[in-house]
């Protein structure tokens, strides 16, 4: 049966669409954009107030599934993609077992397509066991449906072995995410080294040790040619590293997390909540305001969650020992209203290019447009819902949100992926 | 009465609490050197004495300033713990919490473990030691001290020498000491410094002879290296050399300048010999006002004077 979202804001930078008009979705695809448009038998939505954009896309989330399923699995993570907006993930290899060959690609694709609210993009590993040390099957992978390459969570030490991984990489166009941390900067480090670290007494983790693993890293895009995402950006060095190394047209992108953006150093306070403990850590102010003007800039191409999900019994450890990473794929959107779009520092094309378009365009899947013939994955935004953040409000099988108990403005509220509708009324359809 | 229920942080701590408990102190001190030393005041009161951390002088001063005020205690130390039957910190405070314990000592290799606890129990939390972030009984006993060679606190300038960076003693005496309008100084090379030394309140300082004659108090810090990532120094003896308190550079301090450390003492390393056993030297009363001082923390936050005319 066909669907009519009538008179929405239809926000598409990537045809230049920001106008109110109608959009009709029969049979997976969109099939109609125009005004005051007529289909006989359609379910309407109005839309007025609402915005109607591409599919978001997620491209850093952990899944958790296989091995940490009481973390999280591929149903109720896709479930909490879709209450968030998503339209499609992109999950990280360090699960359990590691995601290092095409079987276990494999495993993820097919687990989506049986459980999966949204779509998933596998991401396989860059090293066998995320070891650092060998070559992972990228052909294999590729083949089985990855997307990316990562080693997210640990970051390849050994220079020589990353130029390996790029240098093979290269010859498959193949996308290179890096997760960029000095081992031996960061030490025990668990919050930024400054201010916060000295007064809480905890190991700090510097600046430096992300700067120059990017630094390397752009180095390495720049000998071998391949293209390299620097995942969950941090530092204001970092941001102008991708600056200059886009300046010199390398092919190199970027992401950075609400987190970084909305929150720093300060918010760790006396109380130690684990919540707060990231990898990388929360930075200093003038980081996170160069991170903001890196975004506006469009140094930074996209905002991804970094989506950590984790027990409440290991994030009830003391700070030094809890796991790290919080939350973020009910967050995002909302924080993203509240903070860039309510404050009229961003508009919707924006938001459009920094969680829709640009993620599909860094990751090279398929092109979702707001035009007819195109593959109907759309998102539909109420600016306007009120989102307390409490335990209760999640999707997710874990509540380790750093922004637990605010009270955000906007959400999702209707989502179809493929043209089947999995979020209404800001609800997941079961 | 404190204006707090826990002693984690010494900011949690008002001046005004510094000074009752000091005052406070100055009497239990008198009732230790008494031949029966002990009194009725926290009868019926049970303190637990968490200590997952090894520690002797530091759980032992709790254990008698506990006993000396009739309060019930009871050891729970890592060995014997379900701590190493992997028991979270966070079950193990609802245990003690269900045995109905008043006061929890903590000292546990973690920063923000006694905040933890908090979130767990109702009991008052005294922090005996978290990580590289507080010790503030340890602050107020060395405050004590203070006050009672030089009769007074205020003005006073205090070097703190040796490992800032790990240093939980001087997270607490740092900001204890400008609490009571001191001036503290900490003095280490570059790589015992924390990322942000400002932030704890004080000067900063890398050559110890430099800062000497301004000092009345030298503050001396045991090199802690089971807590060093590396050697931060090219050897014991260069250290030693730079920033060791001996009798040469004893001699070009103030004439009643005195010299502090926390225990235990690294002879020749941080400290001389000839120092560490000289009149100068306030070691051993500072061990003494350990537990007079620990004794009127828990006595205060047990609620002190009501408890005690109770009973």
């Amino acid at each position: 049966m066909p669907v009519l979202l009538r008179g929405g804001r239809v926000v598409d930078p990537a045809i230049g669409l920001d106008a109110v008009c109608d959009v009709v979705i029969d049979d997976g695809r969109i099939v109609e954009v125009g005004e005051d448009l007529k289909v006989a038998g359609a379910t309407v939505i109005e839309c007025a107030e609402k915005i109607v954009m591409p599919g978001l896309v997620d491209m850093h989330v952990h899944l958790r599934e296989p091995g940490f399923e009481y973390k999280e699995d591929v149903a109720s993570g896709t479930r909490a993609a879709a209450h968030g907006g998503f339209t499609a993930v992109a999950a990280m290899p360090n699960t359990n077992p590691i995601c290092d060959e095409g079987s276990a690609v494999r495993f993820l694709v097919e687990r989506a397509a049986q459980r999966g609210k949204v779509r998933v993009h596998p991401i396989g590993a860059l090293t066998v066991g995320l070891k650092g040390e060998a070559l992972t099957e990228v052909a294999d992978m590729l083949a089985e449906g990855a997307v990316a390459f990562s080693d997210d969570g640990e970051g390849v030490q050994n220079s020589g072995m990353m130029r390996l991984i790029m240098d093979y990489a290269k010859q498959f166009d193949a996308l290179v995410i890096a997760h960029t941390e000095d081992e031996a900067l960061v030490g025990r480090g668990v919050v930024n080294e400054g201010v916060i670290s000295t007064r809480l007494g905890l190991p700090g983790w510097p600046a430096a040790a992300e700067d120059i693993m990017i630094q390397r890293d752009i180095r390495l895009s720049e000998l071998t040619g391949c293209r390299l995402h620097v995942a969950h950006i941090s530092t204001a060095g970092s941001v102008e590293l991708v600056r200059q190394a886009k300046a010199k047209g390398l092919r190199v992108t970027a992401e950075v997390t609400p987190h970084h953006l909305f929150l720093d150093e300060e918010a760790v306070t006396g109380d130690y909540d684990t919540n707060l403990k990231m990898n990388p850590p929360l930075r200093a102010a003038t980081d996170r305001e160069a991170l903001i003007a890196g975004l506006l800039d469009g140094t930074i191409d996209c905002i991804a969650t970094d989506h950590a999900p984790h027990g409440p019994h290991e994030k009830a450890l003391e700070f030094e020992v809890a796991p790290f990473g919080s939350t973020g794929l009910e967050t995002a959107l909302p924080l993203v209203i509240t903070n860039l779009i309510a404050k009229k520092l961003a508009s919707w094309s924006d938001v459009a290019r920094w969680m829709a378009v640009n993620p599909r365009t860094v990751l090279a899947i398929d092109d979702v447009r707001i035009e007819a013939g195109s593959v109907a994955d759309v998102t539909v935004i109420d600016p306007e819902a009120r989102v307390e953040v409490t335990p209760e409000f999640f999707e997710s099988k874990s509540a380790n949100s750093a922004f637990l108990r605010a009270t955000l403005l906007g959400k999702a509220s209707e989502v179809f992926v493929g043209g089947r509708i999995v979020l209404r009324n800001g609800k997941v359809v079961d | 009465m404190l204006s707090t229920r826990h002693i984690i942080d010494i900011q949690d701590l008002s001046a005004e609490d510094i000074a009752l408990i000091l005052d406070t102190a100055e009497s239990f001190k008198e009732v230790n050197e008494r031949r029966i030393k002990k009194l009725p005041t926290l009868r019926g009161r049970t303190v637990v004495n968490l200590f997952l951390e090894p520690s002797t002088r530091t759980r032992t001063s709790f254990e008698l300033a506990a006993k000396r005020l009739s309060a019930d205690g009871v050891n729970f130390s890592a060995s014997t713990s379900a701590t190493v039957k992997g028991e979270s910190l966070a079950d193990t405070a609802e245990t003690l919490s269900a045995m109905a314990c008043d006061l929890v000592i903590i000292r546990h290799k973690y920063a923000g473990s006694p905040r933890l606890l908090t979130r767990h129990m109702d009991a008052h939390i005294i922090n005996g030691g978290d990580g590289m972030h507080q010790h503030p009984t340890q602050a107020l006993l060395d405050l004590f001290t203070m006050r009672e060679k030089l009769g007074r606190l205020e003005g006073l300038t205090v070097g703190i020498v040796g490992d800032i960076s790990h240093s939980r003693v001087a997270g607490s005496l740092v900001p204890a000491l400008r609490m009571v309008g001191a001036r503290p100084i900490v003095i280490a090379p570059p790589t015992l410094l924390p990322a942000a030394p400002e932030a704890l309140g004080a000067e900063v300082a890398t050559s110890l002879d430099e800062v000497l004659p301004e000092l009345d108090v030298a503050y001396m810090l045991r090199i802690q290296m089971e807590r060093a990532e590396g050697m931060p120094f090219p050897s014991v003896r260069e250290y030693a050399n730079l920033f060791g308190m001996n009798s040469a550079r004893l001699a070009r301090m103030k004439p009643d300048a005195i010299v502090m450390h926390p225990g235990p003492m690294n002879r020749g390393v941080e400290i001389s010999s000839a120092v560490a056993d000289s009149s100068r030297s306030m070691i051993l009363d500072q061990v003494n006002a350990g537990v007079a001082v620990r004794m009127a923390a828990m006595y205060l936050l047990l609620g002190g004077e009501a408890n005690a005319s109770a009973s």
